[in-house]
């Protein structure tokens, strides 16, 4: 095997880059499983693309949750493992926001990635797979916390790795700075006035004595979603 | 680099009480110093990396035993010393805040390494740039993790600082919390035009920062 | 995988059992008037003996939390009923802090996500950040990153072994295996001069070649582990206190496991044959001989078994290794990506100059983006980047196999005991950095 072959510009123009073995930048054998979702959902996919051997089929967001039910429960699919849930935000601000689920079927050894594409002026909203796989559950919770991506049918879609009265934004936004949005002393501040202890979800409220003993109308603000803690 | 010898110790050395020491003031504190000294519990506040390295000083081959330490308080209630070891997030920050004011005195805190010390290499939105900001801070031990070896230097010098000490000495015991408003308060507007140059930025290709 | 006859019957007390013959959850419901209401639980026992609920706060400072993690438990008397975890308190900002570096330059940060396999991580980073810019290694940089990552596996399971034991009550083997890790910390000391968060690789190679005699150390290694191992299997494996309080605790199904997501000794334990160094083979690991261990309960002495076996599993590939590991060079002769050595840099004009482009610019790749997954200790963690050719990765995102698999703890811990809430959560393996990142 060659040890100094680095595949730029060592194609000729007009053709794609290969690894020394082989495999192409761009092109090459698509995952069959994306012929069988262009042949099935012909109006969803939208595009497929092969990098680096592989496989990307961008669907209409819509339609996600018909399209990874289909994969999970086809048996010549059978993608039983939800990898990941993710999603990216280009530098170029007219490129739309993408998010990304990573499927893997152990019964015929397959990886798929479905991406979905969200225009940045329109609300991020994606449905979510909870109801297929329960991996989502934390995945978009975290994806919601770092993006803004709301995941319509998730049981609890609330910030996990920020704490719930995070005020900055949303961490891995383009628009969000490194350092965040606040100075380090307005951030302390923030983060030590809240009370850990108040830091109860929902359903460790209604576990306390304490939550019968809330007066009627927060019980009411609570029923219609405020949060409280995290 | 090695241990300094430690200061001469005599009635004229000790100058932070008001009045004169007396023989017996003197020779009282040595033995309650030495007994601090010997047997300080530490309360492993251990997040990440530097917590390995903790526990690899605790274990055989770098036995934190012989230090009088081998007994971890994990109730901040039964412990001296706190060794915050490891990145703080700002998640963690008035968790950290709460277990110190939990501790009872006389308390003393290590904080180890460079992520606890300074904010490390995570100078970004959800670190506490140095947990000196939350809490005081005795000794500093850097290391990115520190060693093992490093670790028990730091425990040393916090040692020579327990020896050192003085009963008379009213100011050790006084709780002196710092202020996070001590640090320059920049509105979030002006953030972004001050610190473009140091890189508090949205650019991300711009190099080094 | 072959276990001994369990005599030790576990008595779980509950009440209100569902038909699935799990704890009976008081779901949410709206009242009448538009609030928020919980029903009350029904009990089996008399009305003057059934209590409420307790509410019981772990952590996120805790001895047996492995990190910070908090639990809030429902308890119904020692019984959990319900299991609420929060995460994040180790949220450090990982993800973000990638798209402001370089390639290489992000290597001494996948140190420190899931710190104890540090030489693991490095080794997934760099094979992901080659597959996106195109780049086949050295076959000497592959047997080297086998040697990495499976000294890495053993390093990480040796600590949870040693931390499990903790939990649980047995302090001694703690000691035995940090010696174990302490010889490991010596290899690595040796090979790239750090102990715990490495940096062992390049994009298109490693930071250093193997010192001279470290091949013999190893070798040693090799010849003297599995002693260890044996002594604390002999402590462990069938010690009563040790089976009475791991065996039937905290199991899922298979079916559960998948769905979860949860992958590595977690799945392996409930029956599922996956390992991504079997299924999705990296790093010619489909030319090494290697068993993977499976197990049949899914409880935590199944993965407790499944750990063991996988160490031993992991000199065996060691051995493997050090035989076949050829001469020649380490790193990718290429001068866009690695840099040159030290003597041609301060004497050549071009090598100074690549060295400065990779040093102040940093490689770039073609636009694209990869995922690549390996098989680390904890489960599979994927690395996926995007790149729009510039040096630094529009995405860096890490596949946290801990985060998914700690996802499933309130599943795991229904219906079991305060004490085996620990037991449970000991052998997830959680890393609190890599799971908050």
């Amino acid at each position: 095997m060659s040890t100094s072959t680095y595949f730029a510009g060592s194609a000729a123009p007009g053709e794609t880059p290969r690894t020394p073995r082989g495999v192409p930048h761009r092109g090459g054998e698509p995952n069959p499983s994306a012929g069988a979702l262009q042949a099935r959902f012909p109006g969803a996919v939208q595009r497929v693309d092969v990098v680096w051997g592989e496989t990307t089929v961008v669907v209409d967001a819509a339609q996600v949750l018909d399209v990874v039910r289909w994969l999970h429960d086809d048996p010549q699919q059978r993608y039983e493992l939800l990898a990941d849930v993710t999603a990216v935000e280009f530098r170029d601000p007219e490129q739309p926001l993408e998010v990304v689920w990573h499927l893997r079927s152990l019964a015929y050894r397959r990886f798929l990635r479905l991406k979905g594409l969200l225009t940045k002026g329109a609300p991020l909203r994606v449905p979510s797979v909870w109801p297929i796989y329960k991996s989502a559950d934390w995945l978009e919770r975290e994806c919601y916390d770092m993006f803004g991506i709301t995941f319509d049918g998730h049981p609890d879609l609330r910030r996990i790795l920020m704490w719930e009265g995070y005020r900055e934004g949303h961490p891995l936004r383009k628009d969000f700075p490194l350092r965040g949005r606040f100075s380090r002393s307005e951030q302390l501040r923030q983060t030590l006035a809240a009370n850990p202890e108040a830091r109860y979800s929902m359903e460790e409220l209604t576990i306390a004595e304490a939550f019968t003993e809330l007066p009627l109308e927060v019980r009411k603000r609570l029923a219609g979603g405020e949060r409280t803690g995290e | 680099m090695g241990l300094i010898s430690r200061p001469a110790r005599s009635a004229e050395s000790a100058d932070v009480s008001a009045g004169q020491e007396s023989w017996l003031t003197t020779r009282l504190d040595l033995l309650v110093n030495w007994g601090r000294a010997n047997s300080l519990w530490p309360m492993p506040f251990g997040t990440a990396c530097c917590a390995i390295e903790f526990m690899a000083t605790a274990a055989s081959r770098f036995d934190l035993a012989r230090f009088g330490m081998e007994r971890l308080a994990s109730s901040p209630r039964q412990a001296d010393v706190l060794i915050c070891a490891g990145r703080v997030p700002l998640k963690l920050a008035p968790v950290l805040r709460r277990i110190y004011q939990q501790m009872p005195q006389p308390k003393w805190v290590i904080s180890m390494g460079a992520c606890a010390s300074s904010g490390g290499m995570f100078d970004n939105y959800a670190v506490v740039q140095g947990i000196d900001t939350i809490i005081p801070v005795d000794v500093y031990v850097p290391g990115c993790p520190p060693r093992p070896e490093a670790l028990m230097y730091g425990i040393l010098m916090l040692q020579r600082k327990v020896m050192n000490e003085r009963m008379a000495d009213a100011s050790l015991r006084h709780e002196i919390v710092p202020d996070p408003s001590s640090q320059l308060y920049i509105p979030p507007s002006a953030i972004d035009e001050l610190s473009e140059p140091f890189g508090n930025s949205v650019h991300q290709t711009r190099s080094g920062l | 995988m072959a276990t001994t006859k369990r005599t030790v019957e576990v008595a779980v007390a509950t009440a209100g059992m569902g038909p699935d013959g799990r704890l009976q959850r008081t779901p949410l419901g709206m009242g009448a008037d538009g609030t928020l209401v919980a029903p009350e639980v029904e009990h089996g026992y008399p009305p003057e003996l059934g209590g409420e609920h307790m509410l019981i706060n772990i952590g996120p400072q805790h001895p047996a939390t492995h990190g910070v993690l908090r639990l809030v438990l429902e308890l119904d008397g020692e019984t959990v009923v319900r299991c609420i975890p929060h995460v994040g308190y180790l949220h450090c900002g990982f993800e973000k802090i990638g798209e402001y570096r370089q390639y290489n330059q992000i290597i001494p940060w996948t140190d420190r996500e899931d710190y104890l396999n540090s030489p693991g991580n490095n080794c997934a980073f760099a094979l992901g950040a080659e597959r996106l810019f195109g780049i086949e290694i050295t076959p000497r940089c592959t047997v080297l990153r086998v040697i990495a990552m499976e000294l890495s596996r053993i390093m990480s399971h040796l600590v949870w072994m040693g931390t499990t034991g903790i939990d649980i009550g047995a302090f001694t083997p703690f000691l035995w295996l940090f010696q174990e890790r302490e010889r490991i910390y010596d290899l690595f000391e040796q090979w790239i001069g750090a102990r715990l968060t490495t940096s062992l690789t390049r994009v298109g190679g490693m930071g250093a070649d193997l010192p001279a005699g470290w091949t013999n150390m190893l070798e040693e290694f090799i010849r003297t582990f599995p002693k260890t191992l044996d002594e604390a299997d002999r402590m462990l494996t069938k010690n009563a206190i040790w089976v009475g309080r791991t065996v039937g605790i905290g199991a899922l199904t298979a079916e559960e496991a998948m769905n979860h997501g949860l992958t590595g000794p977690m799945v392996r334990a409930s029956g599922v044959a996956y390992d991504v160094r079997k299924d999705f083979p990296y790093l010619d690991y489909e030319t090494y001989d290697f068993d993977v261990p499976v197990g049949t309960r899914g409880d935590v002495y199944d993965r407790y078994l499944v750990r063991l076996e996988e160490m031993r599993q992991s000199v065996r590939i060691l051995k493997q290794a050090l035989e076949r590991l050829p001469e020649g060079p380490v790193n990718v002769a290429d001068p866009r990506v690695i840099l040159p050595p030290k003597h041609k840099a301060t004497s050549e004009m071009e090598s100074m100059i690549h060295h400065f482009k990779v040093v102040m610019e940093g490689p770039r790749p073609p636009v694209g983006e990869a995922y690549v997954a390996v098989e680390s200790p904890k489960g599979e963690k994927g690395y996926y980047m995007v790149s729009d050719g510039t040096s630094k990765p529009v995405r860096w995102r890490i596949r946290p196999p801990a985060f998914v698999n700690l996802s499933a703890i309130p599943k795991m811990v229904e219906g079991h005991l305060l004490s085996d809430v620990i037991a449970i959560n000991a052998s997830i393996d959680i890393v609190m950095g890599e799971i908050d990142r």
